[in-house]
This record gives structure tokens, sequence and C-alpha cells, in this order.
């Protein structure tokens, strides 16, 4: 089995889709000839043809119609948006259409479709190159959103999005494209969808986390470990449909849930979770659930990225808060 | 002009030319130093068409930008100093250090940004014409964008509503045959770019973007038929970019021949040799301009280095209106 970074895991995923079943197409701007900006796609188009695995001119807007329409005819089409930031024209083509297209038809048709696109900061670009956009796509009826912290994940995970009878937006951690190296078996598995992984297991509070974030809290539990605290560790994985019962059980069991999310605070998928504890979790809780989120301003330049972005001590920190009350 | 103001003026086009490219050079420098970091595209190759088009504007007139921005703006006259410190991400930077090197923005010349989003620019440029058209004012808003641009929806509907509208946008497309890796003819179905935009019935014509001359009088004629009421204009600037798309690039997709064939005609060499055989540069008044450029960078960077750093507590600033200006 070869140790692999997770861009090299996407990569062997779409081969293995695109090996395994005819129907699936890639394509995007720049995907084909030049194997995609961060070279996700490499090599793809000398393997599989032109036919299957496509250049398209720059129209982010079309590639998702054209993605509605393929699936709508019973292909698999998996496209890529260069950079989180150039994903909003596709907005209107996922909101208004793909996530509708089996409820409009009562079933008759649906929308095997899947939009990639690298998520977040910690490269150094601000603005449109290291947003996290996924709470737009978590509140659309009808989108599964998916965010992969590892290699292996993301191998799995893609599988399983591909596979899924309906529009997922896959979002991957760009920092994470080669920072770390795992051994991923091109086995063809898929990861399942909508299920919570647990990373780690703990006694004293809940760190819940999906995409880079899920290292900053694999980090922060070994650093509270030290100091004798036990942290589970959650990795959302699907940030929607959102497997609640998994972040309800372990909160049962350790009555503190700190939620990490890289996005701005105000209106995430932390701001979802919060409240379903809320409203199911409440009398399970010793202390206050609390968000370490992104601040509600524009991602800065490389000089203040640190300064935004949520990290294992801020994190630490919140758990140390939270130890006070009980 | 009488000839010794035309001589004079010559000059001025070739060393605003000089100065774009030993900005660039400087820049690939310090962005090697990771002085500069994040993404940055140079402009080298492409210095005729900035000099030659936005020499020919007023002072009043706005300029809406690309990402491949750092020659625009030295040439609208936004101090290389403030570029250089907004590329370093210094408060002192004309966009105080929060929009880098895509981002390079400045109200008293009515540079309306550097934008990292391909055909980004140009509603907006529709929108600033319409508001000098409602007002009464006999300004420009010159608009410029690559060929990647055409591809996009927002081109179409700009110069649709621009031309049905007749409003005062000069929209000038720096054609250099690439959109990061894919070649023109893979992306348009109207390679001739100017005859697409006929279409939309305005006045369109293509120029030779390695002629700083040659754009100079298609830009003076175009901006004076749009100041004049005649509704927008558009020039299909051909041009080519020597270096890489931005500093991450194999440059996979095109030919080093194909690269020194266009070396051959660099606007700098070609025009000096103009001059130079038409007696009006010589040796000594070269070097005297190459001293004052090197000079003035030099300023640039020692500005940019003992800039100042934004305050963490400023990182949610500038969201909202903080009330009145002072
Ligand atoms: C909407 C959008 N999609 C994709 C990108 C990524 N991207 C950055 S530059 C570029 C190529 C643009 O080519 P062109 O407009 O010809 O300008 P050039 O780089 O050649 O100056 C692409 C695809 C982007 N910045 N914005
Ligand atoms: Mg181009």
């Amino acid at each position: 089995m070869a140790e692999i970074t997770l861009v090299e895991a996407v990569n062997l995923a779409l081969a293995r889709a695109l090996a395994d079943d005819e129907r699936v197409l890639v394509f995007g701007e720049d995907v084909g000839h030049n194997g995609g900006v961060f070279r996700a796609t490499l090599g793809l188009q000398a393997r599989f043809g032109e036919r299957r695995v496509r250049d398209t001119p720059l129209n982010e807007a079309l590639i998702a119609g054209i993605a509605i329409g393929l699936a709508a005819q019973g292909l698999r089409p998996v496209a890529e948006i260069q950079f989180s930031g150039f994903i909003y024209p596709t907005v209107d083509q996922l909101v208004n259409h793909a996530g509708r297209l089996r409820n409009r038809t009562r079933g008759r048709l649906s929308c095997p479709m899947v939009i990639r696109a690298p998520n977040g900061g910690g490269i150094h670009a601000p603005e449109h190159h290291s947003e996290s956009p996924e709470a737009i796509f978590a509140h659309t009826p009808g989108l599964r959103v998916v965010v992969p912290s590892s290699p292996a994940r993301a191998y799995g995970l893609l599988l399983a999005a591909i596979r899924d009878p309906d529009p997922v937006v896959f979002l991957e951690p760009a920092r994470l494209y080669r920072a770390v190296k795992e051994e991923v078996a091109d086995d063809g598995e898929a990861a399942p969808l909508d299920v919570c992984y647990v990373l780690r297991e703990g006694r004293d509070v809940t760190l819940v986390g999906w995409g880079a974030m899920v290292r900053e809290c694999l980090a922060a539990a070994e650093a509270l470990a030290a100091q004798g605290v036990s942290a589970e560790v959650i990795d959302v994985a699907t940030l929607k449909p959102l497997d609640i019962a998994s972040i309800l059980d372990s909160v049962a069991k350790t009555g503190r849930c700190v939620i990490v999310q890289e996005a701005p605070l105000a209106v995430g998928v932390g701001a979802e979770i919060a409240a379903q504890l809320a409203e199911h979790g409440l009398l399970n809780l010793l202390a206050p659930v609390r968000r370490v989120a992104g601040y509600d301003t524009v991602m800065p330049l490389f000089r203040l990225e640190h300064a935004f972005l949520p990290d294992a001590a801020r994190i630490a920190a919140t758990v140390r808060e939270l130890l006070e009350y009980a | 002009m009488n000839d010794v103001a035309h001589d004079e003026h010559r000059r001025q086009l070739l060393r605003e030319m000089l100065r774009i490219r030993r900005f660039e050079e400087k820049s690939a420098e310090l962005y090697t130093q990771e002085k500069i970091r994040g993404f940055m595209h140079l402009y080298v190759g492409e210095e005729a068409v900035a000099v030659g088009t936005l020499q020919a504007l007023d002072a009043d007139d706005a300029v809406v930008s690309t990402y491949r921005e750092h020659g625009h703006a030295l040439v609208r006259g936004i101090p290389a100093r403030a570029v250089m410190a907004e590329m370093y991400g210094r408060q002192e930077g004309c966009s105080r250090g929060r929009g880098g090197s895509m981002h390079i923005f400045d109200a008293a010349t009515r540079f309306c940004g550097g934008n990292a989003i391909v055909g980004g620019g140009l509603p907006l440029a529709v929108g600033l014409a319409l508001a000098d058209k409602l007002q009464g004012r006999a300004r420009v808003s010159a608009c410029l964008f690559g060929d990647g641009a055409v591809a996009e929806g927002e081109f179409h509907e700009s110069l649709n509503l621009a031309a049905l509208w007749k409003l005062p946008v000069l929209f000038l497309c720096e054609n250099n045959f690439y959109a990061m890796g894919t070649a023109l003819a893979r992306a348009q179905s109207q390679p001739d770019l100017h005859l697409k935009a006929a279409s939309y019935a305005l006045g369109a014509e293509v120029v030779d973007g390695m002629d700083v001359l040659a754009v100079e009088a298609a830009t003076r004629r175009a901006a004076q038929a749009v100041r004049g009421g005649g509704g927008p204009y558009f020039l299909e600037l051909r041009t080519y970019r020597f270096s890489a798309h931005s500093m991450f690039d194999a440059q996979l997709y095109r030919d080093k021949a194909e690269v020194e064939d266009w070396r051959r005609r660099d606007p700098i060499v070609l025009f000096e040799r103009q001059l130079r055989a038409a007696g009006v540069l010589d040796d000594a008044t070269l070097a005297r301009m190459e001293a004052e450029i090197a000079a003035e960078i030099a300023a640039a960077v020692a500005f940019a280095e003992a800039g100042s750093w934004e305050p963490v507590e400023d990182l949610t600033r500038f969201v909202y209106s903080e009330g009145p200006a002072p």
C-alpha cells in the first residue's frame, strides 16, 4: 500500500471511478491537458481520453449547469472549480436546479453529480483563493456537502460522492493537499456518507470539526491529554445531511462540546450543530457549547491569516474555559 | 504635438514600459525571497498594452483592471512604493495591505481595482459608466480583461447592456492567447475576439498589442468616440506573456519555440530599436532612464521594507461602516 497525499488520493479516486464506470466524466478549467491547478486531475486525460476528461473555457455557471444536464441523462459528471471563491456563479445552478431536480419531478429525474473545489485558507492567498463557503451549500435542500480531512478519507468519500444518486459539493481542504501522507489502498471501497467519524475517544470534551480543522482538533486533543484532559474528536465529514446522532451520543458522554469551523462564525455549519445540541442535548451539557471559528470578515492577506484561522491553541484554550464550569 | 514634444513623448512611452519590466523583475525576485506571498501574476511581454492604452486616457477617467495589474497601476500613476508596499501586505500599501498583488485599488487615480475574479470587472465598469451618463459627465470607464474573460457570462451581459444603453465604456481585451493553461483556440468558438464583440453592435477593432504606438493611437481614437457619446468601444489587443501564468506554473501547455518567437517581438526591444533608428534615443539617454527606474524601484522596496503590519486588533474592521468619515 502506498503512502500518498490528499491531492493524490483525489486523483486516485477519480481514476478509479473513471476506470470502473463508463458513465463518469471529469471536466473543468485546465483539468485535462494541464492536470488541474492543484494537479488533482494529473494524467487523467492521457489515460482516459479527451472525451471523458475535458477542459472547458472559463465559465463556472455553465460547468455546473452542464453537469446537471449530463446527470439528468444518467451520466456521472465530476466537475472541478479551481478555487472556492470561483464557485459562487455555480450557486445559481446548484441552488435553483441541481438541488431541486428530484423534488421538482417527484423523483422522475435525479442529479447524480459532483462539484469538487479546493476549500479554505492556509495557503497565504487572500479572499477568493482561501474561502470556506460550505454553509451556502449546506443551507440548500437537496445538496450533499462533503469535506474530507485526510488522504484515505478523501479517497473513500469521493468515490461515495460519485456513486451517490444526488448532487454533492465536495470541498477539499487546499492546505491539506500536500501536508500529510497516509497509506491509501486503491481498493475501490467507498467510505460511508452522512455519518460522522470518531477519530479519537475521550471523556471530558467533544471536539467537532471538518476538513483542515480536524487536524487542529487532533493537535489540541494531544496537547490537552498532556494536561490530563481527555478529548474526543469527531470528523463531521458530511456537513449535510448532518449526522447529529453521533455528536449527541458523544456529548452525552463528555458533557462539553467545542465546534471548530474555519469559515466565518455567523450562520455557519457550527451554528446548526450548536442549535441541535441545544434542542436535543441540553440536559447532558455541563458547560455552554462553544464555537471556535474564523472571524466575520474577509479572509486577509498572508500576514493576518494565522490570526484568522482557528488553531490548536485557540481550541485548547476554549476547552480549558469550559472545564471551569463543572 | 511638435517634433520635440513628440520625441519626448515617445521616450516617455519607452520609459514607462521599462518601468513595468523592471518592477516585475524585482517582484519575481522578492517572491522567491517570500517577501511577497500568495499568488502573483507578472506582466512581462505585455507592457505595450498597459502603456499604450492607459497613457491615452484622461486623469478623471476610471480604470478597472485584473489580477495581472501591477503594470496598469504603475502607468495609471499610483506611486511604485504604494504598489510595492501593497504587495508586501504593508499598511502603507494603496489597499492598506489587505489586497496584495491581486487587489490594487486607488481612489485618487480612479483605479477601481485589481480583480481576482476573471470577468468580474466588466459589470463594475458598466456601472461606473452608467453613473457618468446619468450624472452628465463625459468620462470614460476603461476596463481591462483577458481573453479568458470572454468565455464568462459577465462579458456577454456587459457588452450587451453597454451597447444597448450607449454607455461610455472602453473595453480593452488583453488577448495573450492563453487563459492559464488553455489556449484561446481551445476555448473560443470565434477566436477573433473583436468579431465576437462586434456582434453586440459596438465599435470593435483588433490592434497589434506589441506596438505601443499602434495601441496608443487606437486607444485615443476609441476613447474619443466613447467620450463623445458614441457608446462603448472594444479593442482586442494581441499580445503575449513571456512569463509563466503565475508563480506556480510549469508551462506544460506551450512550446518553448512559441515563446521564443514572441520574444523576438518584445515590445520594449522593438520600440527601443525604432527610437534609435529615428535618432531620438542614444546609449546615454537609455542608461539614464534605467538608472532612474532602478532608483525608483529601490526606493519602493525600501519603503515597503520599512512599512508596518496591520495590528491584529484591526482584523475585523472595515467590514461595515464605522460611522461618518472623520
Ligand atoms: C471566475 C474565475 N475563474 C477562474 C479563475 C482562475 N484563473 C485565474 S487567472 C485565469 C486565466 C485567465 O486568463 P485571461 O483572462 O486570458 O487572463 P491572463 O491570465 O491571460 O492575463 C484563471 C482561469 C479566476 N481567477 N476567476
Ligand atoms: Mg489570457
